[in-house]
């Protein structure tokens, strides 16, 4: 899967904002006053990113669809006007004047099995229902916010947790590093499906219980959780090698030569360029954990029904697959626009606090 | 070099016994689980769940609870299901293992040739509408799920499409032996082998252009010009040699991961058997002892898989080579 | 003006490399003209950014920035090579025009032996089996003093020292016999005893093969050990160019004078402080208008609003207001 992705582009990138972001240190004799103008190479950097259309335009559209899904309750009360999380197996709907069930009997073959209306294009089953005969557009927003909020929270996971082993690794190296390197060692080669189902299988059933916290399983903590680990070497193992890197930078050595207290170096040398790396991995992370979450949901193993996410609507429309295709394919478009758009953006974002990526693409044009 | 082969091959037993105590602790001692229960299966009767105890050995410390499930793994192979009575776990993975290969080695060649291509054209008329086309083209490969991939392709193969003469040759979802019927087999893989190329071919042939670009940007590429070599050789000997050194070290990276269970999701769209869909299916009976096996079985491969990509690696660029040795 | 009866080897008139950019075009080298006699070495002197390196580019015809711009002329042997066909200008460049790079690491493909390398290069220019080519691989390695060719010869670039790749750079540029070699900064990676090493080395291939060399360099120093002639650039353009006994002793132009007066002397008091030419050189895009070197000069008065053509002084040519008003530096 995109398991190389993060892995391959993420070394490139730390790499290289580790080369280029060099913050002034005290003493170290670099760029006497750039303290003062300390938060001009972000907003150089956020300048940049709002010239580069592709990201803009990637950036409304996600707010696009962000505003979308949060609108999903108004849409289930005011449009559809079913409740997108119970079966509605005898229902009927009017649709050009004419009832229409919401379920209908097979009329070919035996006549045994049953068809969910299909897309109306009108306000009641826009997209038509799902084989319990609930309306696919609202599944489809309401799921949305499932997929987003588990990407988010998940990639925030990822990103906190490999700072911290990052940092903590690189910085007070010796045997602590020893251990946090072998332990990311064995989890970086653990194939992260395997990870995921492993502990989704584990937990499904009854939740998580640590000591005074419940977990529930249905709770969506537990792909926010279980998402957040399995990516934690993909982002740990470069930070740890830029800090690392950092540490053993001239600016560094000359402070800590100067007397600055180590504190303070990690404070001032390590933090901000940790923070760049993070910002760039972000939206990159978002769109992998976008994809993981719709292939655990798809797997069964993620959200729980009855909520809904992209991921579980198209395991949902798989079944229906031949009959009512839309079910399975308006949330895989859902998830290829997203994920798209965090791509460009993320793309954007590199570009723009790298400038040494940037002087690459430039060379190639 | 046999140093640095054994150094790795360390490293590699390793990085093994420390995914298998992960994973046994995972399975064994998550707190808030019974692991005999989920053994046993759902609704287990108290007879089979006392069984379960006494076989893994649950009354016994944690240490020999492992090295039980270690030996019952890799040296008896005489594992068996509970929900599916009597199936022995070790075989049927064994069994599955021609499948999934099928499936990846196909597909890895498909992405290896397409995005070889992609990357290079890309490179050659870099700036050009070409360039960006496939590019963009690579991104939205990137960014789709493969399992949708595969619904959608199955939509249009399997029923939209499937009475023209485009795809009336594709033949229903499962797996032909390639002993039994060579040609059927074929038939039966080419769309999964494409779906779940689709992503790699967009990601490597990214990956290549901008490695390509940077070598076009190196200055040996101009002393190879000063030479008087002709473009085609400055492409292929020169640019894309170099750059295969990381086009080659993901290959084997994202080769191990498929044949360990990334081409789950691929497996069951299209209702291929391999150890995926075996992984899936225990997944849905949430039979736990399938699970183990797979997840431990192909993590081993995976890691060994790795192991061999660096020495590869390392005989494919000399610097590294040497640095190590 | 060299005589029009000899053709001399390399001959380069009125070259210009402008590059397009969002700020209109930049000219990088302006109105360049020299000529190269045959088993002649020119010693081309200038800071980074002034041109030279281009120069050299220009005459390989490796500029291949879309956004470059060349006008001018560029004769070898008497054809004109501006505008050549890619396939005609690949038949010169490495048989009849080689180069060698300043970096000879970088310069060469990491992943190739030196001997598989070379190899390619003849190749490239002739018949040769690969057998042949490998032992001509040898026997150049072995001509430019590396001991143990044959075993050198399989050794990866990042095996050798900075100045045995260069030996091995070498070879490879005299492997089809060229002509003419443009040397870019050949030694200034390079240890200083190896530096010598490697002078010594080119002043034999000259000596041997009647080979003419362009040799760049920032190190007036050098200058002084190879040159027969010296062209001086400064800001794109010729500031000053003749042969070097008389540029040595004799420097017209302010800026050659700051060159030569930054050597350490070799002999008698050492100086307090080694004088330094105050001030930066202009970046491509911020030339000053009039003579380029106006803001940085001690001599600077109202003539230098009008840039300089090149005036003759003796057997230099010197492109300085200073000249025709009779007060050359």
């Amino acid at each position: 899967m995109t398991l190389a992705s993060p892995g391959a582009a993420s070394q490139d990138a730390a790499s290289q904002v580790a080369g280029s972001e060099r913050p002034d240190t005290p003493g170290a004799g670099r760029e006497p006053g750039a303290r003062a103008t300390s938060r001009g190479p972000w907003v150089t950097a956020l300048r940049k990113l709002l010239q580069d259309r592709a990201a803009v335009a990637s950036l409304a559209a996600l707010v696009l669809i962000v505003l979308c899904t949060l609108a999903a309750p108004l849409y289930a009360t005011r449009v559809s006007e079913t409740d997108p999380f119970t079966s509605n197996l005898s229902g009927s709907v009017v649709v050009d004047g004419e009832t229409v069930d919401v379920i209908q009997a097979d009329t070919g073959g035996l006549g045994l099995g049953t068809t969910p209306i299909g897309p109306t294009w009108t306000g009641h089953y826009f997209m038509g229902a799902d084989g319990q005969g609930r309306d696919v557009m609202a599944r489809l927003l309401y799921g949305g916010q499932n997929s987003l909020v588990i990407a988010g929270g998940a990639t925030v996971i990822t990103l906190v947790a490999a700072a911290v082993v990052g940092i903590v690794a690189g910085f007070f190296g010796g045997i602590v590093d020893a251990v946090l390197s072998r332990l990311l060692d064995v989890l970086w080669a653990f194939p992260v499906y395997l990870l995921a189902i492993s502990l989704s299988i584990v937990t499904i059933g009854r939740g998580l219980v640590l000591g005074p916290v419940t977990i529930s399983s249905s709770s969506l903590l537990l792909p926010i959780v279980i998402i957040g680990i399995i990516y934690v070497p993909y982002v740990a193992r470069p930070i740890r090698g830029q800090v690392l890197q950092l540490k053993r930078s001239e600016f560094v050595l000359a402070a800590t030569g100067l007397g600055v207290p180590r504190h303070r170096i990690l404070v001032t040398d390590i933090l901000p360029n940790v923070a760049t790396t993070l910002i760039v991995f972000a939206p990159l992370m978002m769109a992998l954990n976008m994809i993981t979450e719709s292939a655990l949901s798809f797997l069964s193993i993620g959200v729980q029904s009855p909520a809904a996410s992209w991921g579980t609507i198209i395991e949902d429309g798989q079944g229906l697959l031949y009959t009512r295709p839309w079910v399975a394919i308006a949330p895989g478009i859902a998830i290829v626009l997203t994920v798209l758009a965090l791509n460009v953006l993320g793309d954007g974002v590199r570009d723009a606090l790298d400038p040494k990526a940037k002087l690459r693409v430039r060379k190639g044009r | 070099m046999i140093r640095v082969v054994l150094a790795r091959l360390g490293q590699m037993a390793f990085v093994m016994a420390g995914i298998s105590i992960l994973v046994f602790l995972i399975f064994f001692a998550t707190p808030g689980t019974d692991p005999a229960a989920r053994i046993a299966g759902r609704n287990a009767a108290p007879e089979v769940l006392a069984a379960v105890r006494h076989d893994f050995g649950f009354d016994q410390p944690l240490a020999v609870q492992y090295v039980l499930l270690m030996k019952r793994l890799f040296v008896t192979g005489d594992l068996t299901s509970f929900v599916n009575r009597g199936q022995k776990v070790v075989p049927s993975i064994l069994q599955a293992v021609p499948v999934t290969m099928s499936l990846v080695v196909g597909a890895a060649l498909v992405w290896v040739v397409a995005s070889v291509a992609v990357g290079t054209l890309a490179c050659v008329w870099r700036g050009t509408v070409v360039d960006k086309a496939l590019m963009i083209l690579g991104l939205i490969g990137i960014s789709m799920p493969v399992f949708w991939v595969g619904e959608v392709a199955n939509l249009i193969t399997q029923s939209r499409y499937h009475d023209t003469w485009l795809f009336s040759w594709v033949p229903g979802l499962g797996y032909v032996p390639l002993t039994q019927d060579p040609v059927g087999w074929f038939k039966a893989l080419v769309i999964p082998w494409v779906a779940l190329a689709i992503l790699f071919v967009g990601l490597y042939g990214r990956v290549l252009r901008a490695s390509l670009v940077e070598a076009y940007g190196e200055d040996f590429i101009r002393t190879a010009r000063a030479k008087g070599l002709g473009e085609g050789r400055i492409l292929f000997r020169h640019a894309l040699r170099t750059s295969m050194v990381t086009f080659v070290s993901m290959f084997g990276l994202d080769f191990g991961l498929l044949v360990g269970g990334g081409a789950l999701l691929t497996e069951v769209v299209f209702g291929l058997q391999g150890v995926g869909y075996l992984t899936y299916n225990a997944l849905q009976n949430l039979d736990l002892p399938v699970i183990m096996a797979t997840v431990m079985y192909a993590s081993f491969f995976v890691v060994a898989s790795n192991a061999a990509v660096d020495l590869i690696y390392a005989a494919l660029d000399p610097r590294v080579r040497l640095a190590r040795a | 003006m060299p005589d029009p009866v000899a053709e001399p080897l390399l001959r380069v008139e009125n070259l210009c490399v402008s590059f397009r950019s969002e700020r209109g075009m930049l000219r990088a080298v302006e109105n360049l003209s020299f000529a190269l006699q045959p088993g002649e070495i020119l010693s081309v002197v200038g800071e980074s950014g002034s041109g030279k390196s281009l120069t050299s580019l220009a005459v390989m015809g490796l500029i291949d920035d879309p956004n470059a711009v060349l006008t001018g002329s560029i004769r070898y042997k008497g054809r004109e090579l501006m505008g050549l066909s890619r396939r005609a200008l690949r038949e010169v460049r490495g048989a009849e025009i080689a180069m060698i790079f300043q970096d000879p690491m970088s310069a060469m493909t990491p992943v190739y032996t030196i001997g598989w390398q070379i190899a390619e290069q003849v190749r490239a220019h002739s018949g040769l089996t690969k057998r042949q080519a490998r032992a001509r691989a040898v026997e150049l390695l072995g001509e430019m003093g590396m001991p143990n060719p044959e075993l050198q010869v399989d050794r990866f670039p990042h095996q050798l020292s900075g100045g045995m790749r260069q030996r091995a750079m070498i070879a490879m540029a005299l492997s089809c016999n060229p002509s003419l070699l443009i040397a870019d900064e050949p030694t200034t990676a390079l240890d200083v005893t190896v530096q010598a090493q490697i002078l010594r080395l080119l002043e034999q291939l000259r000596r041997h093969h009647g080979s003419s060399i362009v040799f760049i360099t920032h190190d007036m120093g050098v200058v002084a050990e190879i040159a027969d002639r010296v062209m001086v650039m400064y800001a794109g353009k010729v500031v000053e160019r003749g042969p070097k006994p008389d540029v040595f002793a004799r420097p017209a132009h302010p800026y050659t004078v700051g060159l030569l007066d930054s050597i350490p002397p070799m002999a008698g008091e050492k100086p307090h402080r080694l004088p330094a030419i105050p001030g930066a050189p202009p970046s491509i895009a911020s030339r000053p208008t009039g003579c380029p070197f106006g803001p940085r000069c001690a001599h600077h008065h109202d003539a230098c609003r009008i840039d300089p053509p090149l005036f003759a002084l003796g057997r230099q040519d010197v492109s300085c207001h200073l000249v025709p008003e009779g007060a050359a530096a």
